[in-house]
């Protein structure tokens, strides 16, 4: 298959999606704003070596310089490009929140599934950890988690998602909880549904848009704790370019009167978090028949 | 054969407080093209003895005896998965509140689809969305509706929905758990019209449970009365518009409002039905029974008066 061909099957699989989500009203735009606003950094991200005016690594101008047309978005307190940062920063993010999104709902989901379908002493034994795991604040379990495994891209999503696999686990059984009881299940078990059919097809789908939720919500905080993780050192090494870490360590800049050291970085953060509360929120108001309408 | 045969069943709630005999040995039998009315307070255990013909009856209830026949196999011998192939395809269920009753996120097609390919795996979609089609145009619903969400419909249109899948799969059976109860008196009479002319159409037999004696009185051919989890009296529909004969069916007939004596007082049974866990020796109506006698409070006997009627009551011989 050829380059030309592999594009053309994507642009034709793709463009035909987005246009059909456009005729959802208001939440399919919801959902292309928030994919135009991720994919968009991704590019960034990718293509960011050759982007990049300077070596985000390395000194290249007087330190805290304000933003001008040499440095257009100044340099921070070790004379580094902030606009070479900003550009090659968002890896580290991306892969963090989205690896720990997908772990967090690869292991919350069906196990609060389960558990509350199953009930017994399953339910009670997996509610007792669970409850045993969200007591702890949810920075202080990271921090612990992430001393156990070390640094890195994977350790660090792993000590995010042991913190929202909690939440997960809750909102996924108290809803099924309280769906497992209604008439259409029993209607769907009197009509001779098999176990498995009744948690898929009728109850998990009434879930979705309470986890979409609780995604969107993850995703955007995934970020910020990643943040902290490098802060302390239990990220990812220190003089890779990083979003979170740019914020953490321009903080004590602030009083300096250096402002574009944390604007930006935090400006891409919250854009990276807003594209994937879009996303999840055009998803939950999609998936919902009541609000299409 | 009958399509339903029913032998001393017996179900109890094991509750932690005690177990409570929601059944207490009740027998009848049911043809084709018959119905069933099965009347009684709540608590009566008219639910449980709808919801044990399918071996739905919630935990911590248990079938403790009897023999429940379906066409000739006693279901409560088969195992778990041929169970499901009765629920739905041979016995099937109304449940009472149509609100709740469709899954909130299922087009009604989707609803159909399921439900055939459940039973029948080889039929695809389009076949199945027709036959949903179909039956929709027989309740009175416009096919076009078919990929409309449940709560684009109305109450009884979505009762009409249950009734259709139901019948979609022409079961022999049909149990309707007061299918009406949520409904106002016009949708009422209109979805009870339904299910008869359904009956008649697919000659299934039909089991209809309710409160409202009126309504049974009707439209069934068999009654059966039902009183905190005991059969007090069971008889064809005229016999006990005529001659009701147990205390209990007297003073439920004597309190369905009647329009045409618009200044007749209503006339309630006196005191509540009796806690299942705390029942009075012999008769459990005996505490609101006006014929109350020293014997009452020792056994009852079910005395049968011929032509299929049969009454739990002392005042009748025994």
């Amino acid at each position: 298959m050829s380059k030309a061909e592999i594009k053309r099957r994507i642009l034709g699989r793709l463009i035909p999606g987005l246009t059909s989500l456009a005729k959802k009203g208001p939440s399919g735009w919801m959902i292309i704003l928030g994919i135009v606003i991720v994919s968009a950094l991704v590019i960034m991200t990718l293509f960011a070596p050759w982007l990049a005016p300077y070596n985000p690594r390395s000194l290249v101008g007087p330190i805290r310089a304000p933003p001008s047309l040499q440095f257009p978005m100044g340099t921070n307190h070790l004379g580094q490009d902030m606009l070479s940062r900003i550009l090659c920063g968002g890896s580290i993010m991306l892969q963090v929140s989205a690896l720990s999104v997908l772990v967090c709902f690869l292991i919350g989901v069906p196990l609060g599934l389960f558990s509350s379908y199953v009930g017994g002493i399953f339910d009670r034994t997996m509610s007792l950890v669970i409850d045993a795991v969200y007591a702890f604040p949810s920075l202080v379990i990271a921090i612990a988690v992430a001393a156990m495994l070390g640094t890195g891209v994977v350790n660090m999503a792993l000590s995010i998602a042991v913190v929202y696999i909690p939440s997960y686990f809750r909102i996924v059984r108290s809803q099924v909880l309280s769906i497992k009881e209604l008439t259409y299940v029993e209607a769907a078990r009197a009509a001779g549904a098999k176990w498995h059919t009744i948690l898929f097809r009728y109850v998990f789908p009434n879930v979705i848009p309470s986890i979409v939720v609780v995604a969107s919500i993850n995703f955007a905080d995934a970020v910020l704790t990643a943040a902290g993780l490098t802060f302390i050192g239990l990220g990812v090494r220190i003089d890779i370019p990083d979003w979170g870490w740019d914020l953490t360590s321009g903080r004590a800049l602030i009083a300096s009167g250096a402002w574009w050291v944390i604007a930006f970085p935090g400006l891409m953060i919250i854009l990276l978090a807003l594209g994937f509360t879009l996303i999840g929120d055009g998803l939950s108001e999609l998936l919902n028949p009541k609000l299409q309408r | 054969m009958p399509i339903i045969e029913i032998d001393s069943l017996t179900v109890d709630y094991r509750a932690s407080r005690g177990t409570i005999r929601a059944v207490g040995d009740v027998s009848f039998r049911l043809e084709k093209g018959e119905t069933l009315g099965l009347a009684g307070e709540s608590g009566s255990g008219k639910s449980t003895l709808g919801l044990s013909i399918m071996r739905l009856v919630p935990y911590p209830g248990v079938i403790v005896k009897g023999q429940i026949k379906i066409v000739g196999t006693d279901i409560l011998k088969l195992p778990e998965h041929e169970m499901r192939s009765v629920r739905g395809k041979k016995v099937a269920y109304i449940f009472q509140d149509p609100m709740t009753s469709l899954n909130p996120v299922k087009s009604i097609g989707a609803h159909f689809v399921e439900l055939i390919r459940t039973h029948e795996p080889n039929t695809n979609k389009e076949e199945a969305l027709g036959r949903a089609k179909n039956i929709l145009n027989v309740l009175g619903i416009l096919p076009e509706r078919i990929n409309d969400y449940p709560h684009q419909f109305s109450g009884g249109m979505r009762q009409r929905i249950m009734i259709g899948l139901a019948i979609a799969l022409n079961p022999d059976l049909v149990i309707a758990d007061e299918p009406t109860t949520a409904l106002d008196v016009i949708v009422q009479a209109k979805i009870l019209d339904l299910l008869k002319s359904l009956r008649d159409t697919y000659g299934m037999a039909l089991i209809l449970i309710t409160h409202d004696l009126s309504i049974v009185l009707e439209r069934c051919d068999k009654i059966i009365v039902m009183y905190a989890g005991q059969l007090v009296e069971q008889a064809k529909s005229i016999d006990i518009q005529e001659k009701p004969m147990h205390p209990y069916t007297q003073g439920l007939l004597r309190s369905i409002p009647n329009i045409e004596l618009a200044d007749q007082r209503l006339e309630a049974i006196p005191g509540n039905p009796p806690d299942l866990l705390n029942l009075p020796k012999g008769c459990r109506f005996n505490p609101r029974c006006p014929y109350g006698m020293e014997y009452c409070y020792k056994e009852t006997p079910l005395i049968d008066l011929g032509r299929g009627h049969l009454v739990r009551c002392f005042l009748y011989g025994g």
